[in-house]
This record gives structure tokens, C-alpha cells and sequence, in this order.
């Protein structure tokens, strides 16, 4: 396997910042952009600290990236972006996208995304990618002059192909089916967690407000006094306690989202899949019917029922010549017909193989990654739980001196 | 003067060693009466409120009462009062609330429960009673004690009805929250070194329905009580008394946050059970959720499937700590609110006495006749005050260990479930 590029330099994401400007339609606006900072890793030996490259880059940029990618290696399964608006929010959070916090997190996805781009075996090559990290000035019009747009499949098409094609190789229909499964169950995870954490914030909130009628009754007692009044202490500690742990279970989710946004990319190298098979099995057909044709005219039986056979009929048969150009002109087009069939079928094969390798690739990182997520998801209940212990078991102590 | 009479045994509470059946009615129609208006004797009484000792005299007190009845007996008795012991080997009368069963009428449907004693104690006739009471009963009880001992700190009451939650009258649990509270309810005045000894309390425990129904009737009927409601007034409206103690101002002002702060709380863990009742039924979707994932996948589907039953242990953790809460703290909580509401009437209570004390002694300063007659009632005025303030601020502290001791194993309840909580 190559080296990635991943190995050879060290990428981040490392700073945010507001920016006003004026957009394609010459109206002011305002958005945020990332600072993406490059280093080449120098091999231990040397010891010495390559310089830091780095540029401005906007979330929509990002977003021109990952369509070029996309369109130009169909059979890759390509890493999601992070979310444009803030989804999945429970009450406290906002939905602004202008939020420090969201800004943060979507920083974090930035960089997860350009290292995840940077460790696949075939995505690092890419020179645009590179330029992306690299070049600051004119790398949009160089990724427009590729011409990549126009090698995307319309949509429509891509929907067509889904409904009409014949036989699509089984795996990716299973496929296809475990992302809509995967994209459904993730998103009512997500709907129900941010519910969850919702709820579990007004339960520890609420108990802050012992802390401070504990406070106030204190004032009036003797002997329970001192007791209560640590004990609200206590309490109002444990009601802070949970606006950390939420916030570390936020990552939490944002990992999660990540695979949701993946379950889009499954689809989109399936749509491919079908499109192309569609179009094979349309050639073919195409090539069936032309030789068909043929052959009805070389032999002047009429297989099939058809309007020239009937005006034919009707109207005469055609002369002897005729037929002949007529014939030259079908065999023509079958002997390419065949052999575009020969290199779709070929194309479609490769493209088959390649996507199905890279598949596996993503079937393999994607358990690797889930099942560290939840890891880390447990750790955080443990260390919940355990600061909960800590918080009742002071404040057990203080009502046992009351 | 000093009593005479027999040394008071330490540790028991002073069993009267007198005669009992006629007494018994004698004292208990005489308290009744009469009312708040006792024609008390004169007690001496220690200036130590918390030790004040009672001899009972064979003839008289076999029922112990802050008032002695004015029955021509020794004009003179010291009321022994022992502190009071929150051990339970010091009990010798043991009461249950159990087993409430609906009873339907032409009229009305109701609900009675069975309340079962037990008791060593020579007064009884025998050492175990059964009868069934209903709500009714309980009331009548709790008011027949608040006349004759209106600076005692009688125990709460359920309510008649909750007017928050849309609970059917009949629902479970709402006869299952009653019938806990009335268990405490007789329990609290078992407790008391003075209630305890309360005609009528044996009377709720002991008669038979039918006895208890014509015991009843013979209370001292609308009148004197409406006395009693008109005086309240009348001294309500007079305004704060002018010769409170200093202690009893304290005391009201203590009441006043008291019931302030309590109520928050009570308000407060409301609030809790009611999030936490929220946060568990989203957690019940929580679980199944991964389960319903692992089935898609194949390498993750072990952890997905650990994960669920951990979140599903957590949901059972949590009803613990619910149930935990409304059985222990919201029950307590809401005893206090209703006990700071009592505590408030009793200090008025004593006030009114003592404005009556006062409205007496100026009316001496102003007229000048009859003065004997009037230094007497005065005296016996006086005397009457004194001894409801000493028997209130020595229930008042006696209450104040409680409540500190029942907040403390409260809170530390609620801190060991969540522990338990936690840990699971």
C-alpha cells in the first residue's frame, strides 16, 4: 500500500474565525473560516521541526472539495462533512451556526474529514486534494477546470436507473439496504439521546435549587445548620456537574453523526453501481435489438410485430437496395454496439472490484470506529456515575452530622 | 406547692395505679366540657420545661393531661413528663394501619382501615385490639385532641382531599398515601409522652364502631366550639399580643422561614421526581434502540447489545431511586409542610390564651372591685398560660429532634439511593 499522505504530514484544523466579506452576488456576509495548518513529518533522525504551511479555508470550500472527490472517484466511499446546520440539538444547545460551540465542534469535523481524506489509499493522492491543503490563491478555479460537473451524474438519471434496473450485483443491493437501515436507526439514536441528556439536565439542575433553600434554612437552624449548609454545597456542585458531562458526550454523538453522514456516501457509490448497470443492460439491449432487426431484414421474416413491418405491408416492400444500405448501416452500429457492450462490461467490472475493495476498507474502519465510540460512551457513564458517588456520598456525610 | 404523691418510675411513662373505668369517663367528659376553659389548678411546675414530672394521684389521673380535670381530689400534681425516647424498647403500645376496604352505602361510598394495637399497658383491658375506622373517624379524633390540648403540637393529618394531581379519591395510590399517613398519624400520638394518654385516643383505638359513634355525640357540642372560633377571631383581630415572651416571637419567626423553606423543598422534590420520571421513560426508548441496530451489523452487534442492557439496567436503577424518593422524602417532606401549618395555629393559639390573660389584667387595672375575684381567675389565668408555654417549648423541642432526626435519615436515604444509583 502506498504511503498516505496522512503518514508523511501532519494536518490540522487549529483555528476558526469570523470573517465578513462579500460573496458571489457581491452581498455582504458574514462566515467562519478555519485555519488549516500543514506540516511535513520529518523522519526522527534529522530532529528538526519542518515549518508550518498554512491557509484560510471557508465550509464551503470544503464542501467544493468533497463534490470533486465524489464525482471523480464514484467507486470510493467518500468521508462525510460535518453538518452544515446544527441537527440533533437538545434545548440548551443552539442551533446557531454563528455559536462557539458548534463552531468548535464543526472545527473538529474538519479536521476528522481532511485526516480521513488523507489516510485513504487513493483519495491522498489526488493533486487537488493537495492543492486544497496547500495553495491558498486560485484552487477554485483550478477544481473548476477540471470540469468535474460535468461528469456528474444528474440526478434524475441516477433515480431512473434505480427503479429500472434488471440485475444489479446482489451485494450492492444489500448494501444499499444496510445504509438506509444504518441512517434510520443512527438518526432515532441521536433524536433519542439528545431527548435523554435534555431530561438529565433538568434532573440535576432542579437539585441545585436544594442547594440554595438548603443555604437559606441553614440560616435559621442551630444545630442542623452547619450540616445543611455544606450539604447544599454539595448540591449545587452536583447540579454544575452535568454541563461538563454533557458537553464530552456531544463528541459522542458527533462520531455517531459522522457514520450517519457515511450511510449518504454507501448510497451514492450504490446509485453508481445501478447507473452503470443500467446503462450496460440498456446497451445491451440496444445491441439485441439492432441485431434483431438486422436479421429480420436479412431474411424478410417479420419476428415481431412492428410499425415498418406493417407500413411495409401496407405500403410496399422496400427495394432491394434499400435493404441493403439498411442492413450495412445496422451492422455497423452492432459491431460498435458490441463493443462499447465489451468496455461498459468491462468498466462495470472494474468499477465492481475497486468499489467493493474499498468497501471493505470502510466496513472495516467503520467497526473499528463504532466500537470505540461506544468505549468511550461507557467511560463517560463510569466517570458520570462515579463523580455522582463522590458528590452523594459528601453530601450523605453532611446530613449524617445534622 | 409540692406534690405529694408516688415516685415517678425513670423510665416508663407514669402508669396511673388508680381505679379505672369510672375515672376514665369522669376525667375525659370533664376535659371535654369544659373546654380550654379548665378551671385548672394551680401546678407548680419546675423551671426546667423539659423535666417536668408528673405524679399521678390513685384517685384522679389515670389519664395524664396537661389540664387536670378539677375533680376534688389533690388540688396539686405535677405533671411528669419524661423526655421523650425516640427507642422504640421504651413502647408499649404498638399501632398498624393496614388493609383499607371500600364500603358502599345507599348514601356514600367510603373507605375504612383496619387499625390493630397492641399494648401492655394496664389501662387496656386486653393487649390486643382490631377495629376499622374510616377517614371521618381520624378527623374527629385529631380535633377532639386539638381541644384539649390546644398548645400541644398535634400530629398532621392527610388531606381530605390533593387538589394537584387529578387523583381519583379512590385511586390505589392515593389510599395507599393515606393510609401510610394515618399509620404515622396514630403512631406520632403513641409517641407523645402526654397525647398518648388521651381518653379519646383510647377510645379511637379500643370501641367498636357503634361505641365510638354514641362516644361522639357526646362532645361538647357546636357551642362551646363556636365560642372558641369567635374568641379566635376577636383576638386575631386585636393584633399581635402585647406580652409575647421573647421566645415565642423567636419561635413564630422561626415558623414563618421554617414553612417558607419547606415548602420549597417540598416543591423542589416534586420537581426532581417528576424530571427523573421524564428522564426514565426516555431512557426506556433508549435501549431497545441499540439492540434494534445490532441487528443490521455483525462485528459490532456485541457491543451495540452490551450497550443496551446496560442503558436497561440504568432505567431500572432509576425507577429504584424514584420509588426511593416518593416512598421516603416526598412523604416526609409533605408531613412537615402540614406540621408547619400546625405549628403556625398552635402559636396563635397561645396567643389568644395569652390575650386573654392580658385582657384580664387590664380589666383589673380598671376596675377595682371585686378585685379578689378577679386576682383569682387571674391567677388561674396566668398559670394556665405559663403551662401552655411550657408544654408547647417542651413539644417544640421534642418536635425539633424529630424533624432533625427525620430529615437527617431522609436525606441520607435519598443520598444512599442515588449511591445505590450510582454504583449499579
Amino acid at each position: 500500500m502506498e504511503d498516505c499522505l496522512a503518514k508523511k504530514m501532519e494536518i490540522t484544523v487549529s483555528e476558526a474565525e469570523k470573517r465578513t466579506g462579500r460573496n458571489a452576488m457581491n452581498i455582504q456576509e458574514t462566515y467562519t473560516a478555519y485555519l488549516i495548518e500543514t506540516r511535513a513529518v520529518e523522519s526522527q533522525n534529522e530532529g528538526q521541526c519542518a515549518p508550518v504551511e498554512s491557509l484560510w479555508r471557508r465550509y464551503s470550500e470544503f464542501e467544493l472539495l468533497r463534490n470533486y472527490l465524489s464525482v471523480t472517484y464514484p467507486h470510493i466511499v467518500v468521508p462525510p462533512l460535518p453538518e452544515k446546520r446544527a441537527d440533533f440539538v437538545w434545548h440548551k444547545l443552539s442551533a446557531d451556526n454563528m455559536d462557539p460551540d458548534f463552531v468548535e465542534r464543526r472545527r473538529i469535523g474538519l479536521e476528522n474529514f481532511l485526516l480521513r481524506v488523507a489516510s485513504h489509499p487513493v483519495l491522498c493522492q489526488d493533486k487537488i486534494f493537495y492543492a486544497f491543503l496547500m495553495q491558498e490563491g486560485g484552487w477554485k478555479e483550478m477544481v473548476n477546470e477540471t470540469g468535474f460537473q460535468l461528469k456528474a451524474d444528474s440526478r434524475l438519471k441516477a433515480l431512473n436507473a434505480t427503479f429500472r434496473v434488471k440485475s444489479p450485483d446482489k451485494r450492492f443491493t444489500e448494501l444499499k439496504h444496510y445504509s438506509d437501515e444504518l441512517q434510520s436507526v443512527i438518526s432515532h439514536l441521536l433524536r433519542v439521546r439528545a431527548r435523554v441528556a435534555d431530561r438529565l439536565y433538568g434532573v440535576y439542575k432542579v437539585h441545585g435549587n436544594y442547594g440554595r433553600v438548603f443555604s437559606e434554612w441553614s440560616a435559621i437552624e442551630k444545630e442542623m445548620g452547619d450540616g445543611l449548609q455544606s450539604a447544599g454545597h454539595h448540591m449545587d456542585v452536583y447540579a454544575a456537574s452535568i454541563d461538563d458531562i454533557l458537553e464530552e458526550e456531544e463528541h459522542y454523538a458527533d462520531q455517531l453523526k459522522e457514520y450517519l453522514f457515511y450511510a449518504e456516501a454507501l448510497r451514492a457509490v450504490c446509485r453508481k453501481h445501478e447507473l452503470m448497470q443500467y446503462d450496460l443492460e440498456m446497451a445491451a439491449q440496444d445491441l439485441t435489438s439492432k441485431k434483431q432487426q438486422c436479421e429480420e431484414l436479412a431474411t424478410g421474416t417479420v419476428r415481431t410485430f412492428s410499425l415498418k413491418g406493417m407500413t411495409s405491408k401496407l405500403f410496399g416492400q422496400e427495394t432491394p437496395e434499400q435493404r441493403e444500405a439498411k442492413i450495412k448501416v445496422l451492422e455497423e452500429q452492432i459491431q460498435e454496439g458490441e463493443e462499447q457492450l465489451k468496455s461498459k462490461n468491462l468498466e462495470g467490472r472494474d468499477f465492481v472490484k475497486s468499489a467493493w475493495a474499498d468497501i471493505e476498507r470502510f466496513k472495516e474502519q467503520k467497526n473499528h470506529d463504532l466500537k470505540e465510540a461506544l468505549i468511550s460512551y461507557a467511560v463517560m457513564q463510569i466517570s458520570m456515575c462515579k463523580k455522582g458517588i463522590q458528590v452523594w456520598t459528601n453530601a450523605k456525610e453532611c446530613f449524617s452530622k445534622m | 406547692m409540692e406534690a405529694e404523691g408516688r415516685v415517678p418510675r425513670p423510665a416508663l411513662p407514669a402508669v396511673g395505679e388508680g381505679p379505672g373505668a369510672d375515672s376514665h369517663l369522669d376525667a375525659g367528659a370533664l376535659g371535654t366540657a369544659q373546654g380550654p376553659l379548665l378551671a385548672a389548678e394551680v401546678l407548680a411546675l419546675d423551671d426546667e420545661e423539659d423535666d417536668l414530672e408528673v405524679f399521678s394521684k390513685d384517685s384522679s389521673l389515670t389519664e395524664v393531661n396537661s389540664f387536670s380535670p378539677s375533680v376534688p381530689i389533690s388540688p396539686s400534681s405535677m405533671i411528669n413528663q419524661y423526655k421523650f425516647e425516640d427507642g422504640p424498647e421504651l413502647r408499649d403500645l404498638f399501632i398498624t394501619v393496614d388493609d383499607p376496604e371500600s364500603h358502599i352505602t345507599a348514601i356514600e361510598t367510603f373507605i375504612t382501615y383496619r387499625v390493630v394495637t397492641k399494648t401492655t399497658r394496664g389501662e387496656f383491658d386486653s393487649s390486643e385490639y382490631e377495629v376499622r375506622r374510616r377517614y371521618q373517624d381520624f378527623l374527629w379524633l385529631k380535633s377532639k385532641l386539638e381541644e384539649a390540648h390546644p398548645t400541644l403540637i398535634i400530629p398532621p393529618l392527610p388531606e381530605k382531599f390533593i387538589m394537584k394531581g387529578m387523583v381519583e379519591r379512590f385511586s390505589d395510590e392515593f389510599i395507599e398515601t393515606r393510609r401510610k399517613a394515618l399509620h404515622k398519624f396514630l403512631n406520632r400520638i403513641a409517641d407523645h409522652p402526654t397525647l398518648t394518654f388521651n381518653e379519646d385516643f383510647k377510645i379511637f383505638l379500643t370501641a367498636q364502631a357503634w361505641e365510638l359513634s354514641s362516644h361522639k355525640k357526646q362532645g361538647p357540642g357546636l357551642l362551646s366550639r363556636m365560642g372558641q372560633t369567635v374568641r379566635a377571631v376577636a383576638s386575631s383581630v386585636r393584633g399581635a399580643v402585647k406580652n409575647r415572651p421573647e421566645m415565642f416571637t423567636e419561635m413564630n419567626n422561626y415558623m414563618e422561614t421554617f414553612s417558607q423553606k419547606i415548602n420549597l423543598l417540598d416543591k423542589i422534590a416534586h420537581r426532581i421526581y417528576k424530571e427523573e420520571r421524564d428522564y426514565f421513560n426516555e431512557m426506556k426508548e433508549y435501549g431497545p434502540i441499540h439492540t434494534l441496530w445490532s441487528a443490521s451489523e455483525e462485528d459490532v452487534a456485541e457491543s451495540l447489545k452490551g450497550v443496551a442492557s446496560c442503558i436497561d439496567r440504568c432505567c431500572r436503577a432509576t425507577e429504584k431511586r424514584m420509588a426511593g424518593l416518593s416512598e421516603h422524602l416526598l412523604p416526609i417532606l409533605h408531613e412537615y409542610v402540614l406540621y408547619s401549618e400546625i405549628l403556625m395555629g398552635v402559636l396563635k393559639r397561645r396567643d389568644q390564651i395569652q390575650g386573654e390573660l392580658d385582657s384580664k389584667v387590664d380589666a383589673l387595672a380598671n376596675k377595682k372591685t371585686d378585685k379578689d375575684l378577679f386576682s383569682e381567675e387571674i391567677g388561674k389565668l396566668e398559670d394556665k398560660v405559663e403551662r401552655a408555654n411550657n408544654a408547647l417549648k417542651a413539644d417544640w423541642d421534642r418536635w425539633k429532634q424529630n424533624m432533625q432526626w427525620d430529615m437527617r435519615s431522609t436525606f441520607t436515604n435519598v443520598a444512599e439511593n442515588n449511591l445505590r444509583y450510582y454504583e449499579e
